[in-house]
């Protein structure tokens, strides 16, 4: 049997990288379990295995990868927990900095940051991986649970996260994204993708936490301009948390109840979700809210495609007091708030002459789900009422986004 | 042929006798692998002193990194006939085989010490083959030699403060990976401080005082008359309240905040020739900051340091929160003093 999952690690890695000898080390927890993870980590050649058996690694600064085409594995996200509650040094529980680095089968617990950072690499892997604050909801849990940021072939796959006071899974200024098979609970936002291109968020269960599946874009960082992302197949239920973020925070805004918020980006479809028994909202397609003076930023949402989802109970207690969209959304709506919402906002020309057709939301078959949008020019116009409910107005031919395809060097 | 046999016993004695004080060992530098410790390379004539070989020369910066208020002995080993090449606002380029040699401690000079002073850790940057390499030697008990370390390390000690008080710290000796936070420029590893703009200042060597930048010209290393503005010392009450801060800002958090750097997914910039308002902090929105944004709204209000976040960060001593991320376990009062006058005056 040994043997079998011996083989069975080398056939991975060899997936991993061509140069590969596969040794393996294996760690126990100690009484110093930092210096013996993080000097694996170091002495690490590409294709090689650190290997932590089943217990808690109690650690107090935080790890590192910074090589290669390595895997590092416990023996199950319940198993193998590193436990950072006694941390005294390191922004994150782990980062990493190398390409093509597999992380799989054990927890991250109470980081007192990020628990698991990877920063500008080409190619990771988070498999069975859980990030954690045990102790609930709190706006003293750390921002992020899997947080890639400036990578690109990310694959989170079978993951849990639990807890973070920003989002649970987070991919920020990436490329080429996988999100699949995982849980985020008790975030404030589940699964955030933000400033990406390429990214299939599929299979996911995403409930109790503020907002369930964020599609963000915001100024003045170096990637922006997030586009073709898919989101399907995905439950986005019970999204219900109080907002718990440190205020400041962009998802600080996110009202309590709400399943699916696309903001800022181009090219998003949505479908074929279960989305349902979130007290606010249950998606909602809307501008980036403040001043900005980067030139180069699009604050409206463009070509956004909505079809096939299956839609449960919303707006039946909204959050007026976080952010400004219930509140807004449930005055003009006299409370009775829909199941997709846009802002309608479009630049000031696009209010006159109309928005072109590659730019605007379409809506395909949602089953009995009610949407509403607001007509800028009746907005500024005197006596006319700006809200329209037509579903059919927005109905029309959806055009598929092509499926992401991790590249092979993962 | 005897007197043949005693020239050649002559020889080896002096040969022997002659590479005991070798200097500094081109070889070891070059090697593959580190050398185990320090006196292996030869940059000291007496280690413990820290009183470096004739090739080896001390440099100071205008304005250095705060570690933990550690002490910062500082200097450079350029192999003979190397050229350092001037770039504008970078580090010079310089030839293989530069060394950049670095021992933190705690000199404990203070006339009410009662502490000895105790060297922490020298760490090098090394060039080779183009590229620098990092590596990190941490002194033993006995203070008489410094050895290698890959993991990093953590040194619970204590030092005797500007106040002359005994103040606990638990000093972190980073690990390889940790020092490459903050030395990275994309994918390659470079040094921070020896920047021309950071050298312009007059030091007191052997022979005598000299504008570094000229010395390093007199000793064959650089061209001559290269032009630079000149940071400012963050200590002197005579410059501009701005000038000074930058120049802190710079070398205390532009090394990650700048373009390349780890810190460039926030767009908060803070290298010293960073202008553009927004990316200096300037109502500018946290990214990913977490918790650490305190509740507040902008890196930098002008005037409020209080509802700053990036005043608060380089106050807080919380892993989650502070900044720098990682080289500081102490508030640098001193210095945060500063960043709080200055966001007050902006």
């Amino acid at each position: 049997m040994r043997y079998l999952k011996q083989f069975n690690f080398i056939l991975l890695s060899s997936i991993v990288s061509i140069n590969c000898y596969g040794a393996i080390t294996s760690i126990s927890p100690s009484d110093d379990p930092y210096s013996a993870i993080q000097e694996a980590l170091i002495l690490a050649q590409p294709g090689d295995i650190i290997h932590l058996t089943e217990g808690r690694y109690e650690l107090e600064d935080s790890l590192s990868i910074d090589v290669q085409d390595i895997i590092l594995e416990g023996e199950g996200l319940y198993k193998t927990v590193l436990s950072f509650k006694n941390q005294k040094s390191g922004a994150q529980g782990l980062s990493v900095t190398s390409d093509g680095v597999i992380l799989r089968d054990f927890a991250i617990e109470d980081a007192k940051g990020d628990a698991i950072k990877v920063k500008g690499v080409n190619g990771i892997s988070f498999i069975r991986v859980r990030t954690e604050w045990t102790g609930g909801p709190s706006s003293d849990n750390g921002a992020y649970g899997l947080y890639p940021v400036e990578s690109k072939n990310v694959l989170i796959d079978s993951c849990v996260a639990i807890g973070a006071s920003d989002a649970g899974i987070y991919v920020g200024q990436s490329e080429n994204i996988i999100v699949k098979n995982s849980r985020a609970e008790f975030n404030v936002a589940g699964i955030e993708i933000e400033n990406s291109y390429y990214a299939d968020v599929f299979d996911n269960y995403a409930a109790n936490n503020t907002g369930g599946i964020l599609i963000f874009d915001l100024p003045d960082i170096p990637q922006q301009g997030g586009h073709h992302i898919r989101v399907f197949k995905n439950k986005s239920i019970n999204n219900n948390t109080d907002n718990f973020a440190p205020e400041g925070n962009i998802v600080g805004e996110v009202p309590r109840g709400t399943g699916i918020i696309v903001q800022a980006n181009s090219h998003v479809e949505i479908f074929d979700n279960d989305i349902g028994d979130n007290e606010t909202i249950n998606i909602a397609v809307v501008t980036y809210g403040y001043e900005t003076e980067d030139k180069n930023y699009y604050p409206h949402p463009r070509a956004i495609q909505i079809h096939g989802n299956r839609f449960g109970k919303s707006g039946y207690n909204p959050d007026l007091e976080t952010g400004d969209l219930a509140k807004f959304l449930f005055e003009i709506t006299n409370g009775d708030m829909p199941d997709i919402f846009w802002d309608g906002i479009v630049p000031t020309h696009q209010i006159i002459f109309g928005q072109p057709d590659e730019d605007k939301i379409v809506l395909g078959d949602n089953g009995e789900a009610t949407f509403l949008t607001i007509n800028g020019l009746k907005y500024i116009l005197p006596f006319f009422d700006p809200i329209e409910t037509s579903y059919d107005k927005f109905r029309g031919d959806i055009e598929p986004l092509s499926p992401v395809n991790l590249s092979d060097t993962l | 042929m005897i007197r043949f046999k005693k020239i050649i016993f002559i020889f080896l004695i002096l040969f022997s006798f002659d590479s005991a004080f070798a200097g500094v060992n081109d070889t070891i530098i070059l090697n593959d692998e580190v050398a185990r410790k320090l006196s292996d390379y030869g940059f000291f004539e007496d280690l413990v002193s820290q009183s470096p070989s004739k090739e080896v020369l001390p440099y100071e910066l205008i304005t250095p990194l705060f570690s933990d208020y550690a002490d910062k002995l500082r200097f450079i080993y350029m192999p003979s006939n190397g050229l350092a090449e001037y770039r504008p606002n970078e580090v010079f380029d310089f030839p293989e085989g530069t060394v950049l040699i670095k021992t933190f401690a705690y000199l404990n000079e203070h006339i009410e010490s009662n502490l000895d002073k105790q060297l922490l850790e020298t760490r090098l940057l090394i060039k080779k083959d183009d590229k620098w390499k990092n590596v990190s030697y941490v002194w033993n008990k006995a203070q008489d030699d410094a050895f290698l370390n890959i993991a990093g390390k953590t040194i619970s000690t204590q030092f005797v403060n500007n106040e002359g008080d005994i103040q606990n710290v638990r000093y972190r000796v980073p690990n390889i990976n940790q020092c490459k936070e903050c030395h990275q420029s994309g994918k390659t590893i470079r040094p921070i401080g020896p920047k021309a703009r950071n050298l312009d200042k007059d030091v007191a060597y052997e022979d005598g005082v000299m504008n570094q930048l000229k010395k390093w010209h007199k000793q064959g290393w650089i061209k001559e008359g290269i032009k630079v503005q000149a940071m400012t010392d963050w200590t002197n009450t005579l410059a501009s309240m701005n000038s000074r801060a930058r120049s802190y800002l710079d070398i205390n958090c532009g090394h990650c905040h700048i373009k390349g750097g780890s810190a460039d997914t926030t767009g908060l910039y803070l290298d010293f020739t960073e202008n553009r308002k927004i990316h200096l902090g300037v109502f500018k929105k946290p990214i990913a900051a977490g918790r650490a944004s305190n509740n507040l709204t902008y890196s930098i209000v002008p005037g409020d340091p209080d509802s700053s976040i990036l005043f608060y960060r380089m106050q807080s001593l919380d892993p989650g929160i502070m900044m720098p991320e990682s080289g500081r376990a102490l508030e640098h009062k001193e210095g945060t003093e500063l960043i709080r006058k200055w966001i007050k005056n902006l």
